[in-house]
Protein backbone atom coordinates (compact mmCIF):
# COMPACT_ATOMS: atom_id res chain seq x y z
CA UNK A 1 0.00 0.00 0.00
CA UNK A 2 1.52 3.41 -0.70
CA UNK A 3 2.23 6.07 1.91
CA UNK A 4 -1.23 7.67 0.39
CA UNK A 5 -3.51 5.31 0.58
CA UNK A 6 -2.79 4.40 4.17
CA UNK A 7 -3.01 7.52 5.13
CA UNK A 8 -6.27 7.69 3.43
CA UNK A 9 -7.60 4.73 5.33
CA UNK A 10 -6.14 6.16 8.29
CA UNK A 11 -8.42 9.69 7.91
CA UNK A 12 -11.31 7.39 6.60
CA UNK A 13 -11.42 5.10 9.70
CA UNK A 14 -10.60 8.52 11.84
CA UNK A 15 -14.04 10.55 10.44
CA UNK A 16 -15.95 7.16 11.55
CA UNK A 17 -14.64 6.71 14.93
CA UNK A 18 -15.14 10.45 15.55
CA UNK A 19 -18.76 10.53 13.76
CA UNK A 20 -19.50 7.49 16.41
CA UNK A 21 -18.24 9.60 19.79
CA UNK A 22 -20.12 12.33 17.45
CA UNK A 23 -23.29 10.21 17.61
CA UNK A 24 -22.60 9.11 21.45
CA UNK A 25 -22.61 12.62 22.87
CA UNK A 26 -25.57 13.86 21.33
CA UNK A 27 -27.72 11.14 22.06
CA UNK A 28 -27.18 11.64 25.61
CA UNK A 29 -27.39 15.64 25.39
CA UNK A 30 -30.54 15.15 23.33
CA UNK A 31 -31.80 12.92 26.17
CA UNK A 32 -32.33 9.45 24.05
CA UNK A 33 -31.46 8.03 26.35
CA UNK A 34 -33.05 4.69 25.44
CA UNK A 35 -30.64 4.79 22.48
CA UNK A 36 -27.55 4.58 24.64
CA UNK A 37 -27.23 0.91 25.38
CA UNK A 38 -27.45 0.48 21.29
CA UNK A 39 -23.70 2.29 21.15
CA UNK A 40 -22.20 -0.71 22.77
CA UNK A 41 -22.22 -4.40 21.94
CA UNK A 42 -24.63 -6.53 23.59
CA UNK A 43 -21.70 -7.60 26.09
CA UNK A 44 -20.26 -4.46 26.28
CA UNK A 45 -18.53 -3.05 29.19
CA UNK A 46 -18.96 0.68 30.13
CA UNK A 47 -17.49 2.00 33.30
CA UNK A 48 -17.14 5.37 35.02
CA UNK A 49 -14.51 6.20 37.69
CA UNK A 50 -12.37 8.78 38.72
CA UNK A 51 -8.53 9.23 37.61
CA UNK A 52 -7.78 8.67 41.41
CA UNK A 53 -9.35 4.87 41.70
CA UNK A 54 -7.92 4.06 37.89
CA UNK A 55 -4.41 5.71 39.07
CA UNK A 56 -4.34 3.43 41.87
CA UNK A 57 -5.71 0.28 40.40
CA UNK A 58 -8.77 0.28 42.17
CA UNK A 59 -11.48 -1.50 40.55
CA UNK A 60 -14.51 -0.35 42.16
CA UNK A 61 -16.48 2.33 39.58
CA UNK A 62 -19.29 5.09 39.96
CA UNK A 63 -21.47 3.36 37.46
CA UNK A 64 -20.38 -0.73 36.04
CA UNK A 65 -22.45 -1.99 33.35
CA UNK A 66 -21.33 -5.15 31.63
CA UNK A 67 -23.53 -5.50 28.76
CA UNK A 68 -26.20 -3.77 27.47
CA UNK A 69 -28.78 -4.84 29.63
CA UNK A 70 -27.55 -3.23 32.60
CA UNK A 71 -27.39 -0.03 30.98
CA UNK A 72 -30.62 -0.31 30.49
CA UNK A 73 -31.72 -1.18 33.25
CA UNK A 74 -29.76 2.66 34.42
CA UNK A 75 -32.17 4.05 32.26
CA UNK A 76 -34.91 2.60 32.91
CA UNK A 77 -34.15 3.16 37.05
CA UNK A 78 -33.05 6.83 35.83
CA UNK A 79 -37.03 7.19 34.32
CA UNK A 80 -39.45 5.41 36.86
CA UNK A 81 -37.54 5.16 39.73
CA UNK A 82 -34.52 7.44 40.40
CA UNK A 83 -35.44 10.79 42.06
CA UNK A 84 -33.33 14.18 40.89
CA UNK A 85 -33.29 17.53 39.71
CA UNK A 86 -34.16 18.27 36.16
CA UNK A 87 -31.26 18.81 34.52
CA UNK A 88 -29.31 18.53 31.06
CA UNK A 89 -25.54 17.93 29.95
CA UNK A 90 -23.66 19.49 27.27
CA UNK A 91 -20.68 17.35 25.62
CA UNK A 92 -17.35 18.83 24.38
CA UNK A 93 -15.00 15.95 23.03
CA UNK A 94 -12.04 16.78 21.58
CA UNK A 95 -8.02 15.25 20.94
CA UNK A 96 -9.00 11.61 19.89
CA UNK A 97 -6.08 10.25 19.29
CA UNK A 98 -5.61 6.06 17.80
CA UNK A 99 -4.08 4.60 19.75
CA UNK A 100 -4.28 0.96 18.31
CA UNK A 101 -5.94 -0.58 15.61
CA UNK A 102 -6.18 -3.84 13.08
CA UNK A 103 -6.26 -1.94 10.52
CA UNK A 104 -2.18 -2.21 10.37
CA UNK A 105 -1.35 1.08 11.27
CA UNK A 106 1.99 1.75 12.81
CA UNK A 107 1.68 2.35 16.32
CA UNK A 108 4.10 2.54 19.27
CA UNK A 109 2.02 0.84 22.10
CA UNK A 110 0.82 -2.68 20.46
CA UNK A 111 0.50 -4.75 23.23
CA UNK A 112 0.13 -8.45 23.05
CA UNK A 113 -3.09 -10.17 22.76
CA UNK A 114 -5.04 -6.70 21.12
CA UNK A 115 -4.47 -8.49 17.93
CA UNK A 116 -7.15 -11.33 19.07
CA UNK A 117 -9.92 -9.04 20.19
CA UNK A 118 -9.56 -6.85 17.19
CA UNK A 119 -11.04 -3.54 17.05
CA UNK A 120 -9.56 0.17 17.41
CA UNK A 121 -8.24 1.90 20.85
CA UNK A 122 -8.73 5.65 21.12
CA UNK A 123 -8.55 8.02 23.84
CA UNK A 124 -10.04 11.45 23.50
CA UNK A 125 -11.27 14.27 26.04
CA UNK A 126 -14.45 15.57 27.38
CA UNK A 127 -16.24 18.34 29.42
CA UNK A 128 -19.07 17.81 30.34
CA UNK A 129 -20.99 20.97 31.59
CA UNK A 130 -24.16 20.61 33.53
CA UNK A 131 -27.37 23.11 33.24
CA UNK A 132 -29.69 22.55 36.22
CA UNK A 133 -34.23 23.46 35.74
CA UNK A 134 -33.03 26.75 37.05
CA UNK A 135 -30.37 27.67 34.77
CA UNK A 136 -27.30 26.94 37.00
CA UNK A 137 -24.16 25.83 35.37
CA UNK A 138 -21.35 24.55 35.93
CA UNK A 139 -18.37 22.10 34.66
CA UNK A 140 -19.74 19.21 35.86
CA UNK A 141 -17.11 16.88 34.63
CA UNK A 142 -14.11 16.89 33.15
CA UNK A 143 -11.78 13.80 32.04
CA UNK A 144 -11.03 11.23 29.02
CA UNK A 145 -12.77 8.45 27.39
CA UNK A 146 -10.57 4.77 26.91
CA UNK A 147 -12.55 3.16 23.88
CA UNK A 148 -12.22 -0.02 22.72
CA UNK A 149 -14.22 -0.09 19.08
CA UNK A 150 -15.25 -3.08 17.26
CA UNK A 151 -17.33 -3.41 13.49
CA UNK A 152 -20.49 -5.55 14.19
CA UNK A 153 -22.23 -6.00 10.49
CA UNK A 154 -20.99 -2.98 8.93
CA UNK A 155 -20.97 -0.57 12.24
CA UNK A 156 -18.91 0.58 15.02
CA UNK A 157 -19.81 -0.28 18.57
CA UNK A 158 -18.39 0.12 21.44
CA UNK A 159 -16.97 -3.12 23.32
CA UNK A 160 -15.31 -1.25 26.33
CA UNK A 161 -15.75 2.55 27.15
CA UNK A 162 -13.88 3.75 30.25
CA UNK A 163 -14.56 6.97 31.73
CA UNK A 164 -12.26 8.88 33.64
CA UNK A 165 -12.74 11.67 35.17
CA UNK A 166 -10.44 13.69 36.18
CA UNK A 167 -11.73 14.27 39.74
CA UNK A 168 -13.52 12.14 42.30
CA UNK A 169 -15.76 14.43 43.74
CA UNK A 170 -19.15 14.56 42.15
CA UNK A 171 -21.41 17.23 42.56
CA UNK A 172 -25.05 16.43 43.98
CA UNK A 173 -25.14 12.74 42.33
CA UNK A 174 -24.47 11.47 38.83
CA UNK A 175 -27.47 9.86 37.11
CA UNK A 176 -27.11 10.44 33.39
CA UNK A 177 -24.08 9.07 31.93
CA UNK A 178 -21.47 10.57 30.26
CA UNK B 1 -40.89 41.36 66.26
CA UNK B 2 -38.39 39.80 68.56
CA UNK B 3 -34.59 40.79 66.71
CA UNK B 4 -32.61 39.76 69.10
CA UNK B 5 -33.94 35.97 68.38
CA UNK B 6 -32.53 36.42 65.05
CA UNK B 7 -29.26 37.36 65.74
CA UNK B 8 -26.97 34.47 65.36
CA UNK B 9 -24.67 34.20 68.35
CA UNK B 10 -23.77 32.01 71.54
CA UNK B 11 -26.79 32.45 72.99
CA UNK B 12 -28.93 30.48 70.61
CA UNK B 13 -31.11 28.10 73.42
CA UNK B 14 -33.04 24.88 71.71
CA UNK B 15 -36.49 26.24 71.29
CA UNK B 16 -38.40 23.24 72.47
CA UNK B 17 -39.26 20.68 75.12
CA UNK B 18 -37.23 17.77 73.50
CA UNK B 19 -35.70 16.60 70.15
CA UNK B 20 -38.77 15.68 68.34
CA UNK B 21 -38.74 19.44 66.79
CA UNK B 22 -35.46 20.73 65.13
CA UNK B 23 -35.00 24.38 64.63
CA UNK B 24 -34.20 25.04 60.84
CA UNK B 25 -31.27 27.70 61.94
CA UNK B 26 -29.17 24.58 63.24
CA UNK B 27 -28.55 23.77 59.77
CA UNK B 28 -27.50 28.17 58.38
CA UNK B 29 -26.32 29.54 61.24
CA UNK B 30 -22.01 30.05 60.81
CA UNK B 31 -22.05 30.84 64.50
CA UNK B 32 -23.08 27.32 65.29
CA UNK B 33 -21.27 25.89 62.76
CA UNK B 34 -17.95 27.47 64.34
CA UNK B 35 -19.06 26.03 67.73
CA UNK B 36 -19.73 23.04 66.56
CA UNK B 37 -15.87 22.33 65.55
CA UNK B 38 -14.85 23.30 69.13
CA UNK B 39 -17.33 21.63 70.93
CA UNK B 40 -18.44 18.76 68.97
CA UNK B 41 -15.83 17.91 66.38
CA UNK B 42 -13.27 18.72 68.74
CA UNK B 43 -15.20 17.75 71.90
CA UNK B 44 -15.97 14.40 73.56
CA UNK B 45 -16.82 12.96 70.43
CA UNK B 46 -14.98 9.77 68.16
CA UNK B 47 -14.31 10.66 64.66
CA UNK B 48 -13.19 8.16 61.72
CA UNK B 49 -9.66 8.54 60.46
CA UNK B 50 -8.59 6.09 58.05
CA UNK B 51 -8.20 2.10 57.55
CA UNK B 52 -5.63 0.54 59.11
CA UNK B 53 -5.45 -1.23 55.77
CA UNK B 54 -4.62 1.77 54.37
CA UNK B 55 -1.44 2.20 56.47
CA UNK B 56 0.31 -0.92 56.00
CA UNK B 57 4.07 -0.12 56.40
CA UNK B 58 5.73 2.20 58.64
CA UNK B 59 6.29 5.89 57.03
CA UNK B 60 2.77 5.62 55.49
CA UNK B 61 0.53 8.32 56.09
CA UNK B 62 -2.98 9.45 54.91
CA UNK B 63 -4.65 12.98 55.38
CA UNK B 64 -8.15 13.65 56.12
CA UNK B 65 -10.15 16.30 58.09
CA UNK B 66 -11.85 16.11 61.68
CA UNK B 67 -14.52 18.69 61.28
CA UNK B 68 -12.35 21.39 59.68
CA UNK B 69 -9.53 20.50 61.22
CA UNK B 70 -6.92 18.90 58.48
CA UNK B 71 -5.24 15.73 60.14
CA UNK B 72 -2.16 13.32 59.25
CA UNK B 73 -2.76 9.67 60.09
CA UNK B 74 1.07 8.19 60.54
CA UNK B 75 2.45 4.65 61.06
CA UNK B 76 5.14 4.76 63.18
CA UNK B 77 8.60 2.69 62.66
CA UNK B 78 6.76 0.88 65.95
CA UNK B 79 3.78 -0.02 64.10
CA UNK B 80 1.46 2.51 65.63
CA UNK B 81 -1.02 4.76 63.84
CA UNK B 82 -0.58 8.69 65.34
CA UNK B 83 -2.98 11.35 64.18
CA UNK B 84 -2.26 15.20 64.31
CA UNK B 85 -3.53 18.08 63.17
CA UNK B 86 -1.80 18.41 59.94
CA UNK B 87 -0.53 21.69 60.82
CA UNK B 88 3.27 23.39 61.28
CA UNK B 89 3.71 24.52 64.82
CA UNK B 90 5.88 27.23 62.94
CA UNK B 91 3.84 29.13 60.68
CA UNK B 92 0.51 27.02 60.24
CA UNK B 93 0.95 25.54 57.02
CA UNK B 94 -0.11 22.02 56.02
CA UNK B 95 2.52 19.76 56.78
CA UNK B 96 1.26 17.24 54.47
CA UNK B 97 0.03 18.48 51.22
CA UNK B 98 -0.73 15.30 48.98
CA UNK B 99 -3.42 12.89 50.48
CA UNK B 100 -1.11 9.75 50.89
CA UNK B 101 2.41 8.54 50.63
CA UNK B 102 4.93 7.15 52.82
CA UNK B 103 7.85 9.51 54.57
CA UNK B 104 10.93 8.99 56.99
CA UNK B 105 9.62 12.03 58.63
CA UNK B 106 7.10 14.81 58.51
CA UNK B 107 8.78 18.03 56.46
CA UNK B 108 7.08 21.29 56.59
CA UNK B 109 8.10 22.77 53.21
CA UNK B 110 7.77 26.05 53.93
CA UNK B 111 10.46 26.59 56.48
CA UNK B 112 12.12 23.05 56.97
CA UNK B 113 10.44 22.41 59.77
CA UNK B 114 11.15 18.28 60.66
CA UNK B 115 8.66 16.14 62.96
CA UNK B 116 9.03 12.19 63.70
CA UNK B 117 6.39 10.38 62.98
CA UNK B 118 4.88 10.94 66.34
CA UNK B 119 4.65 14.63 65.71
CA UNK B 120 7.50 15.66 67.91
CA UNK B 121 9.65 18.39 66.49
CA UNK B 122 13.02 17.51 65.84
CA UNK B 123 14.58 19.92 63.25
CA UNK B 124 14.31 23.59 62.46
CA UNK B 125 16.66 24.78 59.51
CA UNK B 126 19.17 27.24 60.11
CA UNK B 127 18.66 26.51 64.03
CA UNK B 128 21.86 28.09 64.60
CA UNK B 129 21.40 30.52 62.33
CA UNK B 130 24.60 31.39 59.94
CA UNK B 131 27.88 32.32 61.10
CA UNK B 132 26.39 32.44 64.43
CA UNK B 133 23.81 35.10 63.44
CA UNK B 134 20.22 34.81 63.51
CA UNK B 135 18.73 30.98 64.21
CA UNK B 136 16.79 30.22 67.77
CA UNK B 137 17.11 31.58 70.99
CA UNK B 138 17.76 29.56 74.11
CA UNK B 139 14.45 30.50 75.54
CA UNK B 140 12.73 28.27 72.48
CA UNK B 141 12.06 24.51 73.45
CA UNK B 142 11.38 22.57 70.54
CA UNK B 143 9.58 20.10 73.10
CA UNK B 144 7.11 22.79 73.27
CA UNK B 145 6.22 22.70 69.64
CA UNK B 146 5.25 19.27 68.46
CA UNK B 147 2.30 18.80 66.34
CA UNK B 148 -1.19 18.42 67.88
CA UNK B 149 -1.76 15.11 68.88
CA UNK B 150 -5.10 13.27 68.53
CA UNK B 151 -5.97 10.37 71.16
CA UNK B 152 -6.32 7.33 68.48
CA UNK B 153 -7.86 3.67 68.72
CA UNK B 154 -8.37 1.15 66.29
CA UNK B 155 -11.20 -0.91 66.37
CA UNK B 156 -12.29 -4.08 63.78
CA UNK B 157 -9.30 -2.52 61.39
CA UNK B 158 -10.77 1.27 61.55
CA UNK B 159 -8.85 4.03 63.22
CA UNK B 160 -10.85 6.22 65.45
CA UNK B 161 -9.04 10.01 66.47
CA UNK B 162 -10.36 12.04 69.33
CA UNK B 163 -9.30 15.65 70.21
CA UNK B 164 -10.65 15.22 73.94
CA UNK B 165 -9.72 13.36 77.23
CA UNK B 166 -12.57 13.37 78.14
CA UNK B 167 -13.98 10.89 75.44
CA UNK B 168 -14.83 7.51 76.73
CA UNK B 169 -12.73 4.67 74.95
CA UNK B 170 -14.31 3.63 71.78
CA UNK B 171 -15.71 0.46 73.04
CA UNK B 172 -17.68 2.10 75.94
CA UNK B 173 -18.17 5.47 73.21
CA UNK B 174 -21.05 2.90 71.13
CA UNK B 175 -21.32 0.76 73.61
CA UNK B 176 -21.20 -3.41 73.18
CA UNK B 177 -24.30 -4.46 70.92
CA UNK B 178 -23.19 -1.76 68.62
CA UNK B 179 -19.24 -2.93 69.20
CA UNK B 180 -20.45 -6.45 67.83
CA UNK B 181 -22.30 -4.85 65.34
CA UNK B 182 -18.67 -3.33 63.44
CA UNK B 183 -17.54 -6.97 64.51
CA UNK B 184 -20.52 -8.47 62.32
CA UNK B 185 -19.75 -6.78 59.08
CA UNK B 186 -15.83 -6.31 59.40
CA UNK B 187 -15.83 -10.08 60.05
CA UNK B 188 -12.23 -10.57 57.46
CA UNK B 189 -9.29 -8.77 56.74
CA UNK B 190 -10.07 -5.64 54.57
CA UNK B 191 -9.75 -4.55 51.25
CA UNK B 192 -9.90 -0.95 49.66
CA UNK B 193 -11.72 -1.77 46.52
CA UNK B 194 -12.26 2.15 45.61
CA UNK B 195 -12.82 5.73 46.90
CA UNK B 196 -15.69 8.18 45.78
CA UNK B 197 -15.92 11.48 47.03
CA UNK B 198 -19.88 13.23 46.61
CA UNK B 199 -20.13 17.26 47.07
CA UNK B 200 -23.51 17.40 49.22
CA UNK B 201 -25.55 21.06 48.71
CA UNK B 202 -26.78 20.81 52.48
CA UNK B 203 -25.45 21.12 56.16
CA UNK B 204 -23.43 18.54 57.63
CA UNK B 205 -26.05 17.73 59.94
CA UNK B 206 -28.57 16.71 57.29
CA UNK B 207 -26.78 13.98 55.98
CA UNK B 208 -26.89 12.19 59.05
CA UNK B 209 -30.14 12.83 60.08
CA UNK B 210 -30.34 11.38 56.45
CA UNK B 211 -28.38 8.14 57.54
CA UNK B 212 -30.32 7.39 61.02
CA UNK B 213 -33.85 8.12 59.26
CA UNK B 214 -35.17 4.63 58.10
CA UNK B 215 -38.41 5.62 58.13
CA UNK B 216 -37.35 7.61 54.17
CA UNK B 217 -35.57 4.58 52.68
CA UNK B 218 -38.58 2.97 51.04
CA UNK B 219 -40.30 6.43 50.05
CA UNK B 220 -37.55 8.17 48.83
CA UNK B 221 -35.37 5.67 47.03
CA UNK B 222 -38.10 4.22 44.83
CA UNK B 223 -35.50 1.60 43.05
CA UNK B 224 -36.07 -0.30 46.37
CA UNK B 225 -39.92 -1.04 45.72
CA UNK B 226 -39.80 -0.43 42.02
CA UNK B 227 -37.52 -3.49 41.55
CA UNK B 228 -38.31 -5.13 44.58
CA UNK B 229 -35.24 -4.68 46.62
CA UNK B 230 -36.86 -4.21 50.19
CA UNK B 231 -40.13 -2.78 51.40
CA UNK B 232 -40.50 -1.55 54.81
CA UNK B 233 -42.36 -4.34 55.82
CA UNK B 234 -39.25 -6.65 55.43
CA UNK B 235 -37.98 -7.89 59.00
CA UNK B 236 -35.57 -5.30 60.61
CA UNK B 237 -35.49 -2.90 63.18
CA UNK B 238 -33.52 -0.32 64.44
CA UNK B 239 -30.86 -0.68 67.58
CA UNK B 240 -29.89 2.61 69.47
CA UNK B 241 -26.83 2.85 71.86
CA UNK B 242 -27.79 3.75 75.47
CA UNK B 243 -27.47 7.12 74.95
CA UNK B 244 -29.16 7.26 72.12
CA UNK B 245 -26.14 8.82 69.91
CA UNK B 246 -25.16 5.83 67.76
CA UNK B 247 -27.18 3.57 65.88
CA UNK B 248 -27.64 0.80 63.47
CA UNK B 249 -31.01 -0.22 61.39
CA UNK B 250 -31.08 -3.43 59.46
CA UNK B 251 -33.38 -5.44 57.21
CA UNK B 252 -34.00 -9.20 57.03
CA UNK B 253 -35.29 -11.31 54.75
CA UNK B 254 -38.05 -12.29 56.22
CA UNK B 255 -41.14 -11.14 53.40
CA UNK B 256 -44.51 -10.09 54.63
CA UNK B 257 -47.04 -10.39 52.38
CA UNK B 258 -47.46 -8.31 49.63
CA UNK B 259 -50.99 -6.85 50.91
CA UNK B 260 -50.00 -5.40 54.03
CA UNK B 261 -48.06 -2.97 51.83
CA UNK B 262 -50.64 -2.92 49.32
CA UNK B 263 -52.95 -0.82 51.79
CA UNK B 264 -50.12 1.70 51.99
CA UNK B 265 -50.36 4.93 49.75
CA UNK B 266 -46.53 3.70 48.57
CA UNK B 267 -46.37 5.96 45.47
CA UNK B 268 -43.42 3.54 44.35
CA UNK B 269 -44.95 0.31 44.46
CA UNK B 270 -44.41 -0.29 40.40
CA UNK B 271 -44.47 -4.09 40.42
CA UNK B 272 -44.30 -3.87 36.31
CA UNK B 273 -40.73 -2.67 36.51
CA UNK B 274 -37.87 -5.82 36.49
CA UNK B 275 -34.48 -5.78 35.99
CA UNK B 276 -33.20 -6.47 32.40
CA UNK B 277 -30.10 -7.58 34.19
CA UNK B 278 -31.01 -8.85 38.00
CA UNK B 279 -27.37 -10.20 38.65
CA UNK B 280 -26.80 -6.25 40.82
CA UNK B 281 -28.65 -7.67 43.16
CA UNK B 282 -27.56 -10.61 43.45
CA UNK B 283 -26.59 -11.29 47.20
CA UNK B 284 -24.00 -13.97 48.63
CA UNK B 285 -24.77 -14.46 52.47
CA UNK B 286 -21.30 -13.78 53.62
CA UNK B 287 -21.74 -12.52 57.17
CA UNK B 288 -23.18 -15.48 59.05
CA UNK B 289 -27.12 -14.32 58.91
CA UNK B 290 -29.80 -13.25 57.03
CA UNK B 291 -29.57 -9.52 57.13
CA UNK B 292 -29.84 -7.82 53.59
CA UNK B 293 -29.03 -4.19 54.74
CA UNK B 294 -27.19 -2.96 57.41
CA UNK B 295 -26.67 0.96 57.97
CA UNK B 296 -25.03 1.86 61.66
CA UNK B 297 -24.05 5.11 62.87
CA UNK B 298 -21.32 6.00 65.04
CA UNK B 299 -21.71 9.82 66.38
CA UNK B 300 -21.28 12.22 64.92
CA UNK B 301 -20.30 11.49 60.77
CA UNK B 302 -19.01 8.00 60.80
CA UNK B 303 -21.81 5.23 58.66
CA UNK B 304 -20.43 1.99 57.83
CA UNK B 305 -22.75 0.41 55.09
CA UNK B 306 -23.57 -2.95 53.95
CA UNK B 307 -26.40 -3.54 51.55
CA UNK B 308 -26.11 -6.46 50.22
CA UNK B 309 -22.41 -7.41 49.44
CA UNK B 310 -21.54 -3.70 48.89
CA UNK B 311 -19.74 -3.52 52.17
CA UNK B 312 -18.59 0.88 52.68
CA UNK B 313 -16.82 3.01 54.74
CA UNK B 314 -18.89 6.60 54.35
CA UNK B 315 -17.32 9.51 56.01
CA UNK B 316 -18.99 13.15 56.72
CA UNK B 317 -16.45 16.38 56.58
CA UNK B 318 -18.48 19.47 56.72
CA UNK B 319 -17.13 22.23 54.12
CA UNK B 320 -18.71 25.33 55.08
CA UNK B 321 -22.43 26.11 57.28
CA UNK B 322 -24.07 25.12 53.71
CA UNK B 323 -22.11 22.44 52.32
CA UNK B 324 -20.55 18.72 53.35
CA UNK B 325 -18.48 15.93 51.44
CA UNK B 326 -19.32 12.33 51.74
CA UNK B 327 -16.07 10.31 50.90
CA UNK B 328 -17.06 6.73 50.41
CA UNK B 329 -14.34 4.37 50.80
CA UNK B 330 -15.82 0.93 49.33
CA UNK B 331 -14.53 -2.06 50.28
CA UNK B 332 -14.03 -6.06 49.85
CA UNK B 333 -12.38 -8.59 52.03
CA UNK B 334 -8.71 -9.82 50.88
CA UNK B 335 -9.60 -12.94 50.47
CA UNK B 336 -12.15 -11.92 47.97
CA UNK B 337 -12.01 -14.71 44.83
CA UNK B 338 -12.49 -13.41 41.39
CA UNK B 339 -16.65 -14.13 41.04
CA UNK B 340 -16.73 -12.12 44.57
CA UNK B 341 -14.96 -8.99 43.58
CA UNK B 342 -17.30 -9.10 39.97
CA UNK B 343 -20.13 -9.80 42.55
CA UNK B 344 -19.15 -6.45 44.33
CA UNK B 345 -18.50 -3.90 41.75
CA UNK B 346 -22.12 -4.77 40.17
CA UNK B 347 -23.44 -4.55 43.62
CA UNK B 348 -21.81 -0.71 43.98
CA UNK B 349 -24.22 0.42 41.70
CA UNK B 350 -26.62 1.04 44.21
CA UNK B 351 -24.36 2.93 46.34
CA UNK B 352 -21.85 6.03 45.68
CA UNK B 353 -22.57 9.33 44.29
CA UNK B 354 -24.30 7.17 41.72
CA UNK B 355 -25.67 4.90 43.33
CA UNK B 356 -29.40 3.28 42.39
CA UNK B 357 -30.04 3.19 45.80
CA UNK B 358 -28.17 5.92 47.43
CA UNK B 359 -27.77 9.33 44.86
CA UNK B 360 -30.81 10.94 46.06
CA UNK B 361 -29.33 11.50 49.32
CA UNK B 362 -27.57 13.96 47.15
CA UNK B 363 -29.79 16.19 46.35
CA UNK B 364 -32.74 15.79 49.26
CA UNK B 365 -30.69 17.71 51.56
CA UNK B 366 -29.89 20.65 49.60
CA UNK B 367 -33.25 21.07 48.91
CA UNK B 368 -33.75 21.36 52.76
CA UNK B 369 -31.15 23.41 52.77
CA UNK B 370 -32.36 26.07 50.75
CA UNK B 371 -36.18 25.85 52.17
CA UNK B 372 -34.69 25.91 55.63
CA UNK B 373 -32.69 29.63 54.36
CA UNK B 374 -35.53 30.91 54.98
CA UNK B 375 -36.83 30.97 58.13
CA UNK B 376 -34.31 29.88 60.89
CA UNK B 377 -36.83 30.10 63.99
CA UNK B 378 -39.50 27.61 62.50
CA UNK B 379 -38.33 23.75 62.67
CA UNK B 380 -38.80 20.48 61.42
CA UNK B 381 -41.15 17.89 63.52
CA UNK B 382 -40.50 13.89 63.37
CA UNK B 383 -43.27 12.11 65.35
CA UNK B 384 -42.82 8.80 63.59
CA UNK B 385 -42.58 6.24 66.76
CA UNK B 386 -43.79 8.92 69.27
CA UNK B 387 -41.11 11.28 70.83
CA UNK B 388 -39.20 8.40 72.94
CA UNK B 389 -35.31 7.41 71.92
CA UNK B 390 -35.40 3.81 71.48
CA UNK B 391 -35.21 0.51 70.10
CA UNK B 392 -37.64 -0.59 67.47
CA UNK B 393 -37.82 -4.25 66.37
CA UNK B 394 -39.72 -5.36 63.36
CA UNK B 395 -39.79 -2.03 62.19
CA UNK B 396 -38.07 1.17 60.72
CA UNK B 397 -41.16 3.25 60.69
CA UNK B 398 -39.46 5.38 63.54
CA UNK B 399 -37.33 8.42 63.94
CA UNK B 400 -36.30 7.71 67.36
CA UNK B 401 -32.71 7.37 65.77
CA UNK B 402 -32.44 10.81 64.51
CA UNK B 403 -33.64 12.01 67.65
CA UNK B 404 -30.86 10.43 69.38
CA UNK B 405 -28.41 12.01 67.03
CA UNK B 406 -30.30 15.79 67.88
CA UNK B 407 -29.66 14.47 71.75
CA UNK B 408 -26.10 13.99 71.21
CA UNK B 409 -25.68 16.80 69.43
CA UNK B 410 -27.45 19.19 72.20
CA UNK B 411 -24.83 17.40 74.96
CA UNK B 412 -22.49 18.21 73.12
CA UNK B 413 -22.81 21.70 71.79
CA UNK B 414 -24.34 22.39 75.52
CA UNK B 415 -27.54 23.49 74.26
Amino acid sequence: MTVTAELDREHALRLRLEALATDYVHCIDDDRLEEWPDFFTEDGSYRVTSRENFDLGLPVSLIYCHGRGMMRDRISAMRVANIFEPHTYCHLVSAMKLEETDAGLPSPKRSSGFAQAGGHRTRSNFTVIRTMSDGAMSVFACGRYLDHVVEQAGVLKYRERTVILDSKRIDTLLIIPI
Amino acid sequence: MDTSKRRPGREFVWPHDDVSRVPFRVYTDPQIYADEQARLFQGPTWNFLCLEVELPNAGDYKTTFVGDAPIIVVRDEAGAINAMVNRCAHKGSLVCYKPRGNVAELTCVYHNWTYDLRGKLTGVAFERGVAGKGGLTDEFDKADYGLERLRVETCRGLVMGTFSDATPGFADYIGAELLGCIGRVFVRPLKVLGYHSQMLPNNWKLYTENNKDSYHASLLHVFHNTFGVVRPTMGGGVRLSQNGWHHLSYTEREPVADDEIGKEKVRSLKQKYALDDPSLLEHRLELGDQITNSIQTVFPTLVIQQILNALAIRQLIPRGVGQSELLWTILGFEDDDDDMLELRLKVNNLVGPAGLVSMEDGCVGGWVQRAAMADGEASTVMPMGGSAIEPSQGSRVTEAAVRGFWKGWRECMGV
